[in-house]
């Protein structure tokens, strides 16, 4: 080994133990923002080691592909709105999988021959992972964007259809490990890897995305510890590896707050089941005035915000934040409410709630805040539907029976902020909004709280 | 890659899986989403390999090509992951004191 290689390798220890340092500052607001320079700072110096340790010849593509990658990747970090956060992050995923898969499949065009077996098969998986991912996550992205449509894309024998493309993939692979020459076969794999990669994603409702996201999350990290694998390069192993964990424990959690497993997730195909199988349940709806709402509002002592997904598409994100802030000068206090699965990803509530400033110690976890319904005068829903549902907790023929709700069926009265008479994306009927405490606010969320805080002035 | 490499390979593995899982799961549901951002911009990495990819002796003009591209994506996920997991932990940064004085301007 040359000094420049041992140097080289001593940039990736030293990166791979600030990316951990970096997760772990992940663990409270205050520290997380110094552990994501520990981890630019690893990242950088990762960079640095490998173009001097490796022996460069061609600096052309390397210059052209960090120059473009770095404009695109600024420009998205700076003009990408909040609300966007589920898209641009779809998107990344699948830049970091395509990576990973081009990496396995230039590998395979120059090394093949000379792989052993245990190489081949992290090639193999890397490929796999890498191709299923970029087309789930540009499936994913084009979903959350609305490009297409968001509701389970099904056909009959679906299942079988996937089934069957999985094992012709699977065997595909089990014929490269065994014939590493045969590149017809390979590039078969990589076929229908990108072909798997649509089918698993195109019949998941948008309801569903968080696992998805989590999922995809997962693989991406995956597939970069596998070409970790090939490349006999430690710190890949261990960054990817952190990805594909973090990714694996959101699933895990997504699918726990919506008490499904993650093979129904993939194979159930939720929302187009309970179209047909919801009943109405009648009863009326009582609508409320604008007036009547911010009386009850200004002269409340306990007001709970719960936000849900018409929170981010009708971006009123500040326009809560206002109203919240009014209502504190009049002493009333005011909490949010988030639900694990509000939105279409992970801490998706959190993140728009904090651009509109919103201190993260107003925002409390379903299990934290669901004890306080029961003091709390008003809670306002907006723009939330399943989380809220009260057939969760009291039908057990429901079919998101025995999911974790946020409680507000329980407070003394209940304002829904709610864009028309319409069920919500699910389709799913909900009793909470016939219940005698339920008034109904109908209207865009974010000229409905504006002009709630308004009259809250006039009071 | 030699048996024994490969065992070390298996180590470094699992410990990271097991290192993940602890520091992981002491995240709070808050930082989720910069959770996720964060990560992803982290397996950027794969960048390294693509680098070599792109311009390292013994390898053709198709690979050259194959790793631009690789390089490429996986700037895209570096620079913009870290830069927008950066953007949104510093609205978790900001305080109630910093947010009260517009509230009681648009009190007034």
């Amino acid at each position: 080994m040359t000094l420049s290689t041992y140097f080289m390798e001593a940039t990736y220890l030293i990166a791979s133990i600030l990316f951990v340092f970096a997760l772990k500052g992940m663990s409270h607001p205050e520290s997380a923002r110094r552990g994501m320079f520990l981890a630019e700072g690893g990242m950088l110096a990762a960079i640095i080691g490998t173009l001097i340790g490796t022996h460069i010849v061609t600096w052309t593509w390397i210059i052209a592909g960090l120059s473009i990658g770095s404009i695109i990747g600024a420009w998205m970090a700076i003009w990408v709105p909040m609300t966007a956060m589920p898209q641009r992050t779809a998107l990344s995923h699948a830049f970091g999988a395509l990576a990973a898969a081009l990496v396995g499949v230039g590998e395979f065009a120059v090394k093949a021959g000379e792989m052993p077996g245990v190489t081949r098969g992290a090639l193999g998986f890397e490929v796999m992972l890498g191709a299923l991912t970029t087309t789930g996550s540009l499936i994913a992205a084009g979903k959350l964007q609305g490009v297409i449509q968001g509701k389970p894309v099904q056909f009959k024998g679906q299942n079988v259809v996937n089934l069957l493309v999985f094992l012709a993939m699977a065997t595909c692979f089990v014929i490269f490990l065994a014939h590493p020459e045969a590149s017809a076969i390979f590039y078969t794999l990589l076929t229908l890897a990108f072909i798997f990669g649509v089918m698993l994603v195109i019949p998941i409702g948008s309801a569903d995305m968080p696992v998805v996201m989590s999922l995809l999350n997962s693989y991406a990290g995956l597939a970069a510890a596998a070409t970790g694998f090939v490349l006999g390069n430690n710190v890949l192993i261990i960054a990817g590896t952190l990805d594909g964990f973090s990714g694996f424990i959101l699933s895990v959690l997504m699918c726990k707050a919506m008490n499904r497993s993650i093979t129904n997730v993939l194979f159930g195909g939720f929302g187009a089941v309970i179209a047909e199988a919801s009943v109405s349940v009648g009863g009326v709806m009582r609508e409320i005035n604008l007036d009547d709402a911010a009386m009850q509002l200004a002269f409340a002592s306990r007001v709970i915000f719960v936000p849900g997904y018409g929170l981010a598409t009708a971006q009123a994100q500040h326009a809560v934040r206002e109203l919240a802030e009014l209502l504190e000068n009049r002493g009333v206090t005011v909490k949010y409410a988030i639900h694990p699965v509000a939105g279409r990803m992970p801490g998706h509530m959190n993140v728009l709630l904090a651009e509109a400033n919103v201190p993260y110690s107003s925002l409390y976890e379903m299990e934290q805040i669901n004890p306080e319904f029961p003091t709390t005068d008003v809670a306002v829903v907006i723009g939330a539907n399943d989380v809220v549902n009260p057939d969760a907790r009291d039908n057990p023929k429901s079919l998101i029976a025995g999911m974790p709700i946020l409680e507000v069926d329980r407070a003394r009265s209940v304002i829904v902020l709610k864009r028309g008479q319409g069920r919500g994306f699910s389709g799913l009927e909900n009793p909470l909004f016939f219940k005698p405490c339920t008034s109904m606010l109908y209207g865009d969320a974010k000229s409905t709280l504006t002009h709630l805080a308004q009259a809250v002035q006039h009071v | 890659m030699n048996p024994a490499v490969l065992i070390a390979s298996v180590y470094v593995f699992a410990l990271a899986a097991f290192l993940g899982y602890q520091v992981i799961s002491r995240v709070p549901p808050l930082l989720h989403t910069p959770l996720m951002s964060a990560t992803n911009a982290i397996s950027g990495i794969s960048l390294i390999g693509s680098l070599v990819l792109a311009g390292a002796r013994g390898y053709p003009l198709f690979a050259h090509i194959l790793g631009f591209v690789a390089v490429t994506t996986a700037t895209i996920n570096v620079v913009g992951g870290f830069g927008i997991t950066d953007r949104m932990l510093r609205m978790f940064g900001s305080r109630k004191t910093a947010a009260k004085p517009s509230g009681t301007e648009a009190a007034k």
